[in-house]
């Protein structure tokens, strides 16, 4: 389709980046109020409309380069736009959306350090999805991350400024190692530009020093062996916050570990072996760890670990089909999580605790969220004709493919481990009786709700012991899940197009010369 | 040589203070394993050629200093004064929360919070 590229690189480009980092400002200068809260619902559906132009422009294969300040390509910082990048700010856009109007819903824009911190970690994560330099990447991570340390401990609990300390170990030990792991990359090959990169893992001192920053990547992503303090911090803040992490911040860490593994390793035995031992495990693990939790999101946390094992077996699998399927699994994964946070987390927020033993009986007086959480599920799993079966389909065929019988058997029987911590949540908290609960038994403080929703939960706890606890749930808490849910089951129900756009993009990140060629060779196409 | 000494000294000397555990520690911690992966991109550019890289004919190119990694650590020192600022105010925040129990122990502390529930 015909677009102008040159208005996309010069505006819409560096414009998804710089507006909310500009709403930012304006939000927090005009304090929590009506507007700002506006603005921080705009931003996501200008950044969505962005990504549509973007996708539109790329749909062919073309990148789309925004060489900063003119100069000459391998010279300047540049912002690239290719399918993945494009696909991936815009599923972003619409999860930043969904988990806005459920953290409105739940009060948390009350608070004026929300919406600009969510705004600058978004721009944050947009313009890691668009650079094409490593030091910009650790730029934008960091970028993102900062707020993220805000919002991890604005929670406002002991427990939760104790779960913000260990992120904030992990992650200031992952920047650390990656920017030195910079450093080495720039001592061996005098470049950090991805594209001037390509092909050079092939000689063992420049595999060694990407390797630095792989293994940071993978510490920020949560594979095994470093994962456990994923599930250690995420459940620990607000739901809505835990949703945008899940989506965006983990995400970067899986994107750029796509992205490098793409463009600067050469297939081999020994990154294909290494690939296939850690996302393995992290399927095994993630799932195994998911079956023993107690808590809606502990179960949700450690799913996160097994299901980026599944996205990111599929770099090392058969080229462009084993990316196709990265990237179909990228962004079905993405909607479906957060869908899930989002109904985990309005069970939360109204029944005043996530704890599994607690609840139950659910679906009966709740059935909208009760289907949201069933659709999510089953989509999680991988039952058809939800988005989750052509995901699953898309990494099996790469393992066939592949000839890689150890993914494929691992993947089948992870799915089973994954419908049993389904079907545990599923009937723990949404089938079977409802529980009358006793006032004592009752002990809000072990979540991390905000104090408004804990007051509110106190009331319902109190008239729940008298009646059974038929309180109506907040429509905007339930919707947006159900939303997501919906979108899941429309891309299973019509999945050609995501498909084909999925195959588009895998082909270029196995054979990325168009990608290569349109940053080195000057400005843009 | 001698940067290769400091590094190895200031990353022994971040990680250990980050396994002693304790808030500023903590903190110290960080600012030395920060200061050493600088260290390290300042040995990559070279530490041989010193001459102000200006090009205006004057300085021979293959004296002049590599401009890059002192942008790059420049923006990582940033970049790690926000971070540290902001642990202090985490820190501060923590102390003023819990002032009847010790502020190391409540910092360090895992009895009840992370990882148990």
């Amino acid at each position: 389709m015909m677009l102008d590229t040159q208005a996309l690189s010069v505006w819409v480009i560096p414009g998804v980046f710089a507006v909310p980092l500009i709403a930012a400002v304006v939000t927090f200068l005009i304090g929590a109020n009506k507007t700002s809260r506006a603005i921080g619902l705009l931003v996501p559906v200008a950044v969505f409309a962005a990504s549509v132009l973007l996708v539109i422009a790329t749909m062919e294969g073309e990148v789309i380069v925004s060489q900063v300040a003119g100069w000459q390509g391998g010279v300047a910082i540049a912002f690239i736009a290719d399918l993945l990048s494009a696909l991936m700010l815009g599923v972003s856009a619409l999860l930043v959306f969904s988990s806005m109007v459920f953290a409105y819903a739940a009060g948390l824009g009350m608070d004026r350090w929300f919406v600009p911190s969510v705004l600058i970690m978004t721009s944050g994560v947009y313009g890691a999805y668009l650079t094409g330099d490593l030091f910009n990447l650790f730029v934008m991570v960091e970028v993102a991350l900062l707020p993220s340390y805000i919002l991890m401990s604005r929670s406002g609990t002991l427990t939760a400024l104790r779960s913000a300390r260990l992120y904030l170990i992990v992650n200031l030990t992952a920047s650390t190692l990656f920017l030195a792991g910079l450093g080495v990359v720039y001592g061996v090959t005098g470049t950090v530009n991805m594209a001037a990169l390509a092909g050079l893992g092939a000689l063992p001192v420049v595999a060694i020093a990407t390797g630095v920053v792989v293994v940071a990547l993978m510490l920020k992503a949560a594979l095994v062996p470093a994962h456990s303090w994923l599930p250690a911090t995420y459940p620990y803040t607000s739901p809505a916050v835990t949703a945008l992490f899940s989506g965006l911040l983990t995400k970067i860490g899986v994107y750029a570990l796509v992205r490098i593994i793409s463009l600067i390793y050469e297939p081999g035995q020994i990154l294909t072996t290494a690939v296939i031992v850690i996302c393995v495990l992290s399927m095994i693990i993630g799932v195994l760890g998911a079956l023993g939790e107690g808590t809606i999101r502990g179960v949700l946390s450690f799913h996160m670990i097994s299901q980026v094992g599944y996205i990111l077996v599929g770099v090392v699998l058969a080229g462009a089909v084993g990316f196709a399927a990265v990237v179909f699994y990228l962004i079905h994964h993405t909607i479906v999580k957060t869908s899930l946070f989002l109904t985990g987390g309005t069970v939360e927020h109204e029944e005043g605790t996530g704890v599994i033993k607690r609840l139950g009986g659910l679906a009966r007086a709740h059935p909208i969220a009760a289907t949201a959480f069933f659709f999510a599920a089953l989509s999680l799993t991988g039952i058809p004709p939800f988005s989750g079966f052509w995901a699953k389909l898309g990494v099996l065929t790469a393992a066939a493919e592949a000839g890689a019988a150890v993914v494929f058997v691992v993947a089948l029987v992870v799915s089973v481990g994954t419908l049993g911590s389904m079907l545990k949540l599923g009937t723990g908290v949404f089938w079977g009786q409802p529980k009358t609960i006793d006032a004592e038994e009752e002990t809000p403080s072990d979540v991390s709700v905000e104090p408004v929703v804990a007051a509110g939960t106190a009331l319902s706890v109190a008239s729940a012991v008298e009646a059974p606890p038929v309180t109506k749930w907040r429509p905007l808490l339930v919707i947006p899940g159900f939303a997501l849910a919906l979108v899941s089951l429309g891309i299973g129900l019509f999945p050609e197009w995501l498909l084909s756009l999925a195959h588009t993009s895998g082909e270029s990140l196995a054979d990325p010369v168009a990608y290569v060629e349109a940053v080195l060779g000057g400005r843009a196409p | 040589m001698s940067l290769a000494i400091a590094v190895a000294l200031l990353t022994g000397a971040g990680t250990w203070l980050l396994v002693r555990g304790g808030a500023v520690r903590l903190i110290l911690g960080f600012i030395l394993l920060g200061h050493a992966a600088n260290l390290v991109i300042i040995a990559a550019g070279g530490t041989d050629r010193r001459v102000a890289p200006i090009v205006d004919g004057s300085t021979p190119l293959d004296a002049a200093a590599d401009p890059l990694p002192q942008a790059f650590v420049l923006t990582a020192i940033v970049i790690t004064f926000g971070v540290t600022v902001y642990l202090l105010g985490l820190v501060a925040r923590i102390a003023k929360k819990s002032p009847s129990s010790e502020l190391e122990e409540e910092f360090d502390s895992d009895d009840e919070g992370v990882g148990n529930r």
